[in-house]
């Protein structure tokens, strides 16, 4: 579904980033979060690739993987929040469970969830449903 | 993975294991890099980084999957491997060994997923062992770290992960040079400038952080400030980047390391990084089913048919009206096609082109292992691993070279007293040389070993009854080393645990012969022994001769036709009952389909006028083959031609024409090894 058929159907439209550099991480995440109506998703596979994305679109939220090569999730993270832009973007951040110490650097930079791997895809919607409702103060984002 | 989501998971595991079979490929190739920088004393933290990835993203995908020996490994490597890059672990010989043998296990677990055989728990189990004990064992003392030695912002040291702070601190305890690099770029092609000041940067020493900042930069600008760790003075280090403009910083010590030239680094040097590596390596690559090529290509096929069709409906036209109006439209338009359609086959063909590279990574690391284990010494001197050929050619080739391998380690190379007494290097050299011969790949390995012992082999004929011992005197080399791919032949005494008794060459014969290719072998008593392997490029799509001959039509592939001769009828002689032709010198057997096939001669029998002799070759061999007419060239797709008639010596296949017709395609390899026997 695009963001026009969204709009004409009265839902939001909403365009999130998924950063990650494993492709089958990436498109089970794509599908996972495409259940939630009027979502696009837009993949970046390295956190340069994610920056020249943000640079390139207006994201309503923001979905990465930590660990990657080129440019990690914490740099990443660390200067969407410094952004006038994104300021308020909320941002998921994908661990594993041994990585507590860049888990926490990244919650301290200011990432708004976690989800650890193995992920489910009903924990992926739930978290990020959540997290767009509090932001947009609306309870009516839903699944499809 | 079921219950993740429902429906996508069949396309999902696929991608799963092509995707970790990717990651473990990699993970290969890093070991043994890692592996030779280990034996050179060198160290190079972002290859370890690399190595921890690579097994970092196998558990992701692993814990995704459910896939839970291949998570289990996957998980303790990675924390083995935390270890080694976070400094808690020493890099050690055995620690090399684990994570060879995870590589394979690796494979297996991939292998098992992908319906083959199961991977006892037990196996898994051993090899945990193995990884935690090793790690156990070269555990490291680390002191306090020295972070506080340097003032360093906080908004750089928040950003920091656990791996880059170790480096930092690393890079503190060698007393190497940081220097602070700040660049702007604009923001919608930021990538590019990155990507060409981080190699830059890499000349100079280690990166060891890049942060991004929008902070007080101007609009649609990105900054970047990185940390670099260098031997570098502050003067050579700023006239390197001179013209980049980027703004450098001395990052000043407490203890005044660095301040002055020559200070520096009283310890270990920093390790030269490998310039010119591209930010952007990675991606940009799209994983495809051979399947899926494999029906391209066969619409390819489909289409060459409907160019054929086209091409004679136009001669047709232009037959009927002249060569005007319409008949020139459609000339044009066939011709046109013709060369698109040319393109579209080689554009498929170049997608279906693996380096021969991946085959030979894992060989080294079988040499490798056999050196350890029988203390032969060998070295593996590998050439042309960029040479590309068919991924299908690439895949079925893993196993006969590896048998190759394994035959001239274990029955050619001698043990090390022997070596020495015979005056040679007590470290035995096999050769692995591999190059493109117009059409064909050509792949030698070489051993400079014992080589054949040709009274053994002469013996062990008569033993196993196959040659009478009178006729043996006669044979040449070449005949005797013929016995060598005969089904159960040896020479070996003992049964070794490399490669058996027996089971080999003749196996290794039938998988090159199936991939249309044929295996030549020569050795020197005393001296080594070199085999030589021809092979075609691709066979999804062939360019082939059609010609007549009885009344039939076949095909003829065209990469292994030498020329084409007509020849009068009294140049034909007989030499013991058997047809040879006379060519410039040398003498060449002549083949008649009619007696390969037993088919009934034509009604142009007679053939006074003249003979039309196919000259093919493959390797050394040459073979004429006579036929009745020549029709064309043309690009042809083989079919297999079923289980019943596969075993038909001498034919590859079967093909369409554009006329609906279908004919035999000849395998020059199997008529020439035929015809050649015969005559043997």
């Amino acid at each position: 579904m695009t963001g026009q058929d969204a709009k004409r159907q009265g839902t939001a439209s909403i365009l999130a980033l998924v950063v990650e550099d494993s492709p089958t991480m990436r498109q089970l995440l794509g599908f996972a979060l495409r259940r939630i109506k009027g979502l696009r998703v837009v993949e970046a596979d390295d956190g340069v690739d994610g920056l020249k994305k943000m640079a390139e679109e207006r994201f309503d939220i923001l979905i990465t993987d930590i660990n990657m090569p080129v440019m990690d999730g914490l740099k990443l993270v660390g200067l969407v929040r410094k952004d006038e832009r994104y300021k308020n973007i909320p941002i998921v951040i994908i661990t594993t469970e041994g990585a507590a110490e860049d888990r926490q650097r990244a919650m301290n930079l200011g990432a708004n969830a976690y989800i650890t791997k193995p992920i489910q895809a009903p924990q992926v919607v739930a978290c990020v449903r959540e997290l767009l409702e509090a932001r947009s103060g609306r309870l009516d984002i839903e699944e499809t | 993975m079921a219950e993740y989501v429902d429906g996508i998971s069949e396309k999902a595991l696929g991608d799963f294991l092509s995707e970790s079979q990717e990651i473990v490929e990699s993970l290969n190739r890093d070991i043994l890099k890692f592996d030779d920088h280990l034996k050179r004393g060198f160290k190079d933290p972002e290859l370890i980084n690399n190595v921890f990835r690579s097994a970092h993203s196998l558990k992701g995908l692993a814990g995704m999957f459910g896939a839970e020996k291949m998570a289990e490994l996957s998980h303790t490597l990675e924390t083995l491997l935390d270890g080694l890059r976070l400094g808690r672990v020493a890099a050690s010989v055995e620690i090399v060994d684990v994570l060879f043998e995870s590589i394979e296990l690796f494979n297996r677990l991939i292998a098992e997923l992908s319906a083959g055989p199961e991977v006892p728990r037990r196996d898994l189990k051993t090899l945990l062992g193995r990884i935690e004990r090793s790690a156990s064992r070269s555990q490291m003392v680390t002191d306090m770290s020295p972070l506080e030695l340097i003032d360093l912002d906080p908004a750089i040291s928040s950003v920091l992960t656990e791996y880059e702070e170790h480096r930092l601190v690393d890079n503190i305890r060698q007393r190497v040079r940081l220097f602070k690099v700040r660049a702007c770029f604009d923001l919608m092609s930021f990538d590019e400038g990155l990507a060409g000041l981080t190699a830059e940067l890499k000349k100079l020493g280690e990166v060891i952080t890049t942060l991004p900042s929008a902070e007080g930069v101007e609009e649609n600008t990105i900054r970047f400030d990185f940390i670099v760790g260098s031997e570098a003075s502050p003067g050579e280090f700023e006239e390197r980047l001179a013209g980049m403009s980027v703004e450098v910083e001395l990052i000043p010590r407490k203890d005044g390391y660095g301040a002055d030239r020559g200070e520096a680094s009283e310890d270990l040097p920093v390790e030269p990084i490998a310039d010119g590596i591209s930010l952007r390596s990675v991606s940009q690559t799209v994983r495809v089913e051979i399947a899926k090529l494999d029906s391209l290509m066969n619409i390819v096929g489909e289409l060459v048919l409907v160019r054929t069709r086209m091409n004679e409906i136009s001669e047709q036209l232009r037959a009927e009206k002249g060569f005007t109006g319409l008949a020139i439209e459609l000339f044009k338009t066939a011709r046109t096609f013709e060369r698109k359609l040319d393109e579209l086959r080689s554009g498929i063909m170049e997608v279906r082109m693996v380096p021969l590279g991946q085959n030979f990574e894992k060989l080294s690391r079988m040499v490798r292992k056999l050196s350890r284990s029988t203390g032969k010494k060998v070295e593996l001197r590998i050439r042309g691993a960029d040479t590309e050929l068919d991924k299908l050619i690439v895949e079925d080739l893993a196993d006969p070279l590896m048998h190759i391998l394994r035959n001239a380690f274990d029955h050619g190379i001698e043990p090390v007293d022997e070596r020495v007494r015979a005056g040679k290097s007590p470290q035995g050299i096999i050769d692995m040389n591999a190059f493109q011969k117009g059409n064909h790949v050509v792949i030698e390995i070489a051993d400079d070993g014992r080589g054949v012992d040709f009274e053994k082999l002469k013996a062990r004929a008569v033993a196993m009854g196959i040659e009478d011992p009178e006729r043996l005197g006669e044979l040449g080399r070449r005949e005797l080393m013929n016995f060598l791919f005969m089904p159960g032949f040896s020479t070996s005494d003992e049964v070794s645990e490399i490669s058996g008794r027996g089971v080999g060459l003749d196996v290794v014969k039938n998988n090159i012969a199936n991939l249309s290719g044929v295996i030549d072998i020569y050795s020197d008593p005393g001296k080594g022994t070199r085999i030589v392997i021809t092979l075609p490029v691709t066979l999804a799509i062939i360019r082939a001769l059609i010609v007549r001959a009885c009344d039939q039509t076949y095909a003829i592939p065209l990469s292994s036709v030498l020329e084409i001769i007509c020849i009068d009828a009294d140049a034909l002689r007989t030499i013991e009952r058997r047809e040879v032709i006379e060519l410039r010198g040398s003498t060449l057997p002549l083949l008649r389909l009619e007696n390969a096939f037993d088919l009934r001669a034509g009604q142009t029998g007679s053939r006074e006028e003249g003979l039309y002799v196919v000259v093919a070759g493959l390797a050394e061999n040459r073979l004429g083959i006579a036929v009745d007419g020549l029709i064309g060239q043309q690009d042809i797709v083989i079919k297999s031609l079923g289980r019943s008639l596969s075993q038909v010596p001498g034919v590859a296949g079967a093909t369409s024409l554009a006329s609906q017709q279908t004919i035999l395609v000849l395998d020059v390899a199997a008529l020439i090894e035929e015809t050649l026997a015969r005559e043997a």
